[in-house]
């Protein structure tokens, strides 16, 4: 990897990366992001991320990707979702178990339709 | 297990966490026994502590002296499993005396006590810092949240399971 | 446009009004006490046909909740996803509220809710909700936005960029200069002037310096440098480079506690991340300065969070703390002169630099600039990790932040500072969370833990808790901390046990007071706070347990027994059924008994009978 020597540089690594955390010009269709603090892994994060994943494969949605992030600050809400399409407010759900995990692939990934009743937050954090 | 096998593997260890780790000498102590407590069953046993001090140049009585301050080590066996259960306040107000009820009942041993089959062996822990979703316990390098008396069992027959496949 | 279609969100970016049309899916209809008994039956049935009539009700669907908390407000309604409230309803609103918000979009503004505080009419009920709308992110600018295994994510996010500006435009003496300005103070919990210690460190001679980051996190209720390490390791990593450049340090620790494994690792590959780009390791950006770190892990001490011990530690010692002075500054790991921030702080230090001092002293108060994060738990709805101007009061914390108490019960009070802090009662709810403004109550702001309690929060409890802590971490170096901590939870266990004397009170405030005088460390000289301080504003109930034998919060289990109200009870058997211990007696359908002296206090009982039969009683 070419070393950083100039703000030229760190600005090049900048505007390709922010493209992407802003879910602009990428080739997908958009991303979910599973929080994946210590807190969310022991509220359960890991079978949520783990049935995500599986719900995309079986459903053979290739142009979502999954990504984890840290902790968002509300534990309540914990294990927690984000889901970000592309040219849309990002969707933050709270108390997603796999069973829900499941549900928002097919109702908000595969349908377009935000699942309302787990939605905690409308919007970037 | 072989003792000499074992062995074999505390020097790779210390090989291993000199060649990372080359800012002092010295220094190292701590990492090089969290590495050969993971090795022997969540505890060191003397012959592994003899060559710790031997291969990083301390005296016996250090190695020891940083062997009983600390409450993640022990000089004796424990369980497969070490459940640690955050006995801090922010638990406590959550229910957390119940969990503790809980697991004494499941496992049949008192904090510091380890099960008669070996797996498990019962620890209790300072804040785990997991608070917003206490009550916590962390179990080897896992971490459990939200816990009721129920989701104890099923986590307790989880590991059982495991114990009994030898994973 | 067909009915379906309303439930679907429009592909391309809409105008806001067009998308909450298109978008409602959902209506909750608040079905709590307070809502039914005004009228919410009957705008259901009215809704339900309103739906029918434009043919809405198999695209939106209508819930029942659980109380909303608003009840005076209520009949209320949440039309989701767009989060609209609508408040004091009647079932000739739904006509419009059908007409015009489903089908037409328009906002029906003259059932808006409105927040009772600031008398503004809330459109959402979500992207306006107070746990957001009033924190301000600085320290955990990146947290949960970014990936934490991806530098180039964090670089996305201006990351190193402060890192090349210090390397490429400051001098050490400039950097130093503007963290003065900024008024930026420790987040460890002593607020300790950032700037000035960094100066301090940069004056005492040496060809070999230190940077440590303190992250071992042990107060019970603080998990924000856990959330920050976990959520955004470059943030401290960078301020570390930078700290090493301002103060002459080539090489830096991080000390974290082993009770963190996801910390270490993601911290470990930002390390391995950041070497890779040429922004750590040799001749950063070219600069000429180079600066490496390690990670330290600690194994399970408490008392290593305090800066000597932790240098001890960090030596591959026990964490025995070193007589101050000197301070780290001047001989701290293998004596040579040693910085020492905790994560939080480090966290604030790139952005100070990019935006420059000014704009982070509008933020905070007079005396402490900026923002601190708390991390709420115990009895507080909305348990989590906010960032919030210093200076912020209290109330806000609980009831907008926090959410306020669940189950309805009632504040009781906060512990601020963990085992070295003390509580906070309700009169104080007003009070601005400041550095200085805590001290005068005897607490203090610690790294930042708040557990909350409500009425049934027994506090001599929680003080011997809080002591039993700081009896277990004693490091066992000095006296007044060994043996008198130990002391004092004696006389604790005996108050809570019924067998206080009088006397006790003043025998522990009194040891109290000589151990913060004569302990060596930090820890030693807190320890008796969380005691003192629930005597300073809870004496009364340290009475009733010494004098009438009575816990009034009925949690002291040699205070209270369970007791069976044979004219409720029914004789379903379900708690004798349930009892570990066999102490309840009786047949079926016959009243049950609780036998007090097998009875162990479980409360078990209590949560299985449905007839509110079982009851706790104090004094026995």
């Amino acid at each position: 990897m070419a070393k950083v020597k100039s703000l030229e540089e760190l600005m090049k690594i900048k505007e390709k990366s922010l493209k992407d955390l802003q879910m602009r010009d990428t080739e997908k269709k958009g991303k979910i992001v599973v929080a994946m603090g210590t807190c969310g892994i022991a509220a359960g994060a890991k079978d949520t991320l783990q049935a995500i994943v599986r719900e995309l494969a079986d459903n053979k949605v290739d142009d979502m990707s999954v990504v984890q992030s840290g902790c968002m600050g509300l534990c309540e809400v914990e294990p927690t979702v984000e889901v970000h399409m592309e040219g849309q407010a990002p969707i933050i759900y709270g108390h997603v178990t796999p069973e829900q995990a499941r549900r928002i692939v097919q109702q908000h990934i595969l349908s377009g339709k935000v699942v309302s009743d787990l939605m905690v937050k409308k919007g970037e954090i | 297990m072989v003792v000499d096998q074992t062995l074999e593997k505390v020097r790779e260890i210390i090989e291993a966490v000199e060649k990372e780790q080359s800012l002092e000498e010295g220094d190292i102590l701590l990492n090089c026994l969290h590495r050969v407590q993971d090795v022997y069953q969540n505890f060191v046993p003397s012959e592994a502590a003899e060559l710790v001090a031997e291969r990083l140049k301390v005296p016996l009585s250090k190695v020891y002296e940083v062997l009983t301050f600390y409450t993640m080590f022990s000089t004796k066996l424990r369980g497969k499993y070490v459940i640690r259960v955050c006995n801090s306040l922010p638990c406590h107000v959550t229910g957390g005396s119940q969990i503790i009820d809980a697991l004494f009942k499941e496992l049949k041993v008192g904090f510091g006590g380890t099960t008669e089959d070996g797996l498990f062996t019962l620890e209790k822990t300072g804040c785990l810092g997991l608070c917003g979703v206490g009550p916590v316990i962390m179990i080897n390098d896992e971490f459990y949240g939200n816990l009721t008396v129920d989701r104890v069992a099923e986590i307790l027959a989880d590991y059982r399971a495991r114990g009994e496949a030898g994973v | 446009m067909s009915a379906t279609d309303k439930t679907s969100i429009a592909s391309e970016a809409p105008a806001p009004r067009v998308e909450a049309r298109a978008a409602t899916n959902t209506i909750l209809l608040c079905a709590g006490g307070a809502c039914i008994s005004s009228g919410e039956e009957s705008c259901l049935q009215a809704l339900r046909a309103t739906l029918e009539k434009y043919a809405l009700q198999d695209v939106v669907k209508v819930v029942e909740t659980g109380c909303m908390g608003m009840c005076d407000a209520g009949p209320l309604m949440i039309l989701y996803p767009e989060g609209v409230f609508y408040q004091k309803l009647k079932p000739s609103d739904m006509e419009q509220i059908v007409s015009e918000h489903l089908l037409k979009g328009r906002i029906v503004e003259s059932k808006l809710f409105v927040d009772p505080s600031t008398k503004v009419k809330i459109t959402s009920a979500y992207d306006d909700h107070p746990f957001f709308t009033k924190q301000v992110k600085i320290a955990t600018r990146n947290m949960g936005v970014i990936d934490p295994m991806s530098i180039e994510e964090y670089i996305a996010r201006d990351g190193y960029f402060a890192l090349r500006k210090v390397l490429q435009e400051m001098t050490p003496e400039q950097v130093i200069d503007t963290l003065k300005k900024s008024g930026l103070r420790g987040r460890g919990g002593a607020g300790f002037p950032t700037g000035l210690k960094w100066e301090l460190t940069r004056k005492v001679p040496g060809k070999e310096k230190f940077v440590l980051c303190n992250a071992d996190e042990g107060d019970p209720g603080a998990f924000m440098d856990r959330s920050i390490l976990e959520g955004d390791p470059h943030s401290v990593l960078e301020a570390m480079a930078i700290a090493g450049y301002a103060v002459g340090a080539q090489k830096g620790y991080v000390y974290i506690r082993a009770e963190y494994p996801l910390a270490i690792e993601r911290l470990t590959e930002g390390i391995k991340q950041a070497k890779e780009y040429g922004l750590f390791g040799e001749n950063i950006m070219g600069s000429g300065f180079s600066f490496d770190l390690e990670i330290r892990m600690g194994a399970g001490a408490f008392v290593c969070g305090e800066e000597t011990a932790l240098i001890e530690s960090v030596e591959g010692k026990r964490g025995q703390p070193r007589v101050k002075p000197p301070f780290p500054a001047q001989k701290g790991v293998w004596n040579k002169p040693t910085l020492n921030n905790n994560v939080e702080t480090y966290a604030n230090i790139p952005p100070i630099i990019l935006n420059g001092p000014e704009w982070f002293t509008r933020i905070g108060t007079e005396k402490s600039k900026g923002t601190k994060v708390f991390c709420l738990a115990g009895k507080i709805k909305n348990t989590g990790l906010v960032e919030v101007p210093i200076g912020i009061t209290l109330r806000e914390v609980v009831y907008d932040i926090g959410g306020g108490i669940p189950n309805n019960k009632s504040f009781k009070a906060v512990q601020t500072g963990g085992p070295s802090g003390g509580c906070i009662p309700a009169e104080h709810l007003d009070m601005p969370i400041d550095y200085e403004t805590l001290k005068t109550i005897g607490t203090m702001m610690g790294s930042g833990g708040m557990v909350f309690m409500d009425e049934d929060t027994c506090m001599v409890d929680v003080a011997k808790f809080f002591l039993q802590f700081s009896v277990d971490e004693s490091c066992g170096k000095c006296t007044p901390c060994r043996e008198g901590n130990r002391v004092m939870y004696e006389i604790l266990e005996r108050i809570t046990n019924g067998e206080g004397e009088e006397g006790d009170i003043e025998r522990l405030e009194t040891l109290g007071q000589s151990i913060i005088d004569s302990s060596l460390c930090g820890l030693g000289q807190t320890s008796p706070q969380p005691v003192l301080s629930t005597i300073r504003f809870f004496r009364d109930e340290y009475e009733a347990h010494i004098r009438e034998k009575r816990c009034p919060a009925k949690v002291c289990r040699s205070l209270i027994r369970y007791h069976i109200d044979e004219s409720k009870c029914v004789g379903c058997t379900a708690c004798a059924r349930v009892c570990p211990v066999a102490a309840i007696s009786g047949s079926l359908r016959k009243p049950h008994r609780i036998d007090p002296e097998i009875c162990t206090r479980c409360g078990s009982c209590i949560e299985v009978c449905r007839f509110g039969a079982i009851s706790k009683i104090t004094p026995i």
